[in-house]
């Protein structure tokens, strides 16, 4: 810990251990997981704080149990997490389903690595396409927030618990192993513990009417309407709560759009191609879903093209199309394996889709 | 003339009629469970997580707090609730497949835990919703619409006697098979949930009480014919009584 110029405490934090410490500090009080790298250091630091903090920590016998525990948490009024990484994901969609279901909040962070299968434990952002086009079986989304650095994995897991209580619906953070092992300066001072509403809570019944928890909706028109009911969830909260950062836009003929850590290394290139007089920018959704779909149509009306930038094989790429609607040029550049985008490829990338200015 | 009320039904006991067949063991362990928390004055400090099967619709026929699981994961899910919970009363309501086929891994995890819950094991031998299949207490011989010469244990192996192999587990507190088939072993069930229940504040872990039980439509035999069957074919193989009882609540 140092102190700064303004005496604000910031820690020298992995972004593993930041997102943990940031989920205690917003009132996060059951977290249930089981070891996957390269996410262990989450879980771990939660084994240690969360008791402290009078929370409830239980290394679940697997992933499918740890998301069915925080689905007993969640129904019971508790405010929960877990964690895992790719194949762990695999193994809680069942629950995460049934959570979306039964309207319960509950917060996800996946730690990706490159697959499919067991693939290996190297950085990816390969879950793309699981976190925002489904995240398990019926019509129904996730919440899914993209930090690129330690202070996003912190801030992020607070919003995510913001949105996911406001929405009752899970939000899951899509890290990487890159940004959950980065080291640097964080801090948490900004952060309150959220207020939790539990009247729709199974905690005994101590009015005349009992509270029943469930992801059955009934028969054809129930579960219709139910399923209507959460699509104006979905739409109010991509009027909302749609977040994107810019970059160097304004005079920009070509515009990078990257998430999470492969925006950061696109800030480098887009730095590098500056001093080369190209004019080129970044948008970088910070919501996955709701997708940032109105600012990239706007810049695509305005003539810029586009260069999809990932750390897979263009799972984003079709948002960005449908955003674009034929109105500009899109490219995709991407690595997969668990190979970490250079700023120098990117570089690359760039020279080969402008022309230069002088 | 005075009229006297001699016999009701629990006033938690409501909801639609029950969608069971006739003959269904279901009815009477529910209207059990109403009875007790009654009985109890627990309907404040009560938790039931249901499971998936012919009883996924418990919770519509029990006037008090449910959590409704997914297939197989009660056990999971009622950790989760236990832990927020910690002073309630929890339990789940699982049947054969539900406990020991989809959710073993979640049963024999929450054993060696010695989690604070109990598990209401319906035992009749057979998927009861998707139409008699196998489960894993499906007695040797017995036909089901996927043993239909009879279940060989070459191939499926033999029927799981769940209660006696978590029986050393030390988180293990109390272990009983019960029988729902005359009023003497209906009452014995009942003392026995109770015993269960209470236990969670005196001498908390594991409980599971399992109940032996008839599904007439998937056996295909009428219901007194099935409970014919239960006392011959499936008490020989799962024997009545205690498995586990705390010491010191001998």
């Amino acid at each position: 810990m140092e102190t700064d110029n303004n005496s604000s405490e910031v820690y020298l934090m992995e972004g593993n251990e930041a997102i943990a410490e940031a989920a205690i500090r917003a009132g996060c009080n059951h977290f249930y997981g089981y070891p996957i790298t390269p996410q262990n250091e989450l879980i771990e630091y939660m084994s240690r704080r969360m008791p402290e903090s009078g929370g409830n920590f239980l290394q679940a016998e697997s992933e499918l149990a740890s998301i069915h525990m925080v689905f007993g948490a969640a129904a019971a009024g508790g405010s929960a997490m877990t964690s895992t990484s790719s194949p762990g994901i695999s193994l809680m969609l069942e629950g995460i389903s049934h959570l979306a279901a039964a309207e319960l909040p509950c917060v996800v962070v996946d730690v990706m690595r490159a697959g499919p299968g067991n693939g290996n434990i190297f950085p990816s952002q390969s879950d793309y396409s699981l976190a925002t086009k489904g995240g398990g079986h019926g019509d129904f989304h996730n919440i899914v927030l993209a930090p690129a650095s330690v202070q996003d994995m912190a801030d992020h897991i607070v919003l995510a618990f913001e949105l996911a209580e406001k929405y009752r619906n899970p939000a899951m953070i899509l890290s990487d192993g890159l940004v959950g092992h980065l080291t640097e300066k964080v801090s948490f001072e900004h952060i309150k513990r959220l207020p939790k509403l539990n009247e729709w809570c199974a905690r005994g019944a101590t009015e005349p009417e009992r509270r029943v928890v469930k992801s059955s909706l009934g028969l054809e028109s129930q579960c219709e309407a139910e399923n209507l009911k959460f699509a104006a969830k979905y739409e109010d909260l991509k009027k909302n709560h749609t977040q994107w950062n810019t970059f160097m836009v304004d005079d920009a003929e070509l515009i990078i759009v990257a998430f999470g850590i492969a925006s950061r290394i696109c800030r480098k290139a887009i730095k590098l191609a500056r001093q080369e007089n190209i004019r080129v920018g970044l948008i970088q959704p910070i919501t996955l879903f709701p997708f940032p779909t109105d600012v990239i149509s706007e810049f695509a009306k305005k003539g810029c093209r586009f260069l999809v930038a990932e750390m897979n094989l263009g799972q984003m790429v079709s948002d960005v199309e449908l955003a674009v609607n034929g109105a500009a040029d899109v490219r995709f550049y991407g690595r997969s394996g668990g190979f970490v985008l250079s700023p120098e490829e990117i570089l690359s990338e760039i020279r080969k889709h402008v022309s230069r200015t002088s | 003339m005075d009229n006297k009320v001699l016999a009701t039904s629990p006033k938690l006991f409501f909801g639609p009629p029950l969608h069971y067949c006739p003959g269904c063991s279901h009815g009477i362990v529910h209207r059990l469970l109403a009875e007790i928390v009654e009985e109890l004055e627990i309907r404040e400090k009560i938790v039931g997580v249901s499971s998936v099967g012919c009883s996924a619709r418990l919770h519509m026929y029990l006037d008090f707090d449910f959590v409704k699981s997914s297939h197989g994961r009660a056990p999971a899910v009622a950790t989760g609730v236990r832990r927020e919970l910690p002073k309630h009363n929890i339990f789940t309501y699982q049947g054969d497949g539900d406990l020991l086929s989809i959710g073993l891994s979640e049963a024999m995890s929450v054993a060696i835990r010695g989690e604070n819950i109990l598990i209401i094991f319906i035992n009749n031998a057979i998927f009861g919703m998707t139409g008699g299949q196998m489960a894993p207490t499906t007695l040797v011989g017995q036909k089901s619409t996927t043993t239909q010469n009879g279940r060989n244990p070459d191939t499926t192996g033999y029927p799981l006697r769940f209660p006696e192999l978590i029986a050393p587990l030390p988180g293990v507190k109390y272990l009983t098979r019960c029988a729902v088939d005359s009023p003497k072993n209906v009452r014995k069930t009942k003392k026995s949930l109770t015993f269960a229940l209470n236990l969670q504040h005196t001498n908390p872990g594991l409980s599971l009480v399992e109940i032996l039980s008839i599904c007439p439509t998937n056996l295909h035999l009428s219901p007194v014919k099935s409970l014919d069957w239960l006392h011959d074919d499936l008490v020989s193989y799962y024997p009545l009584g205690d498995i586990k009882v705390p010491e010191e609540e001998k």
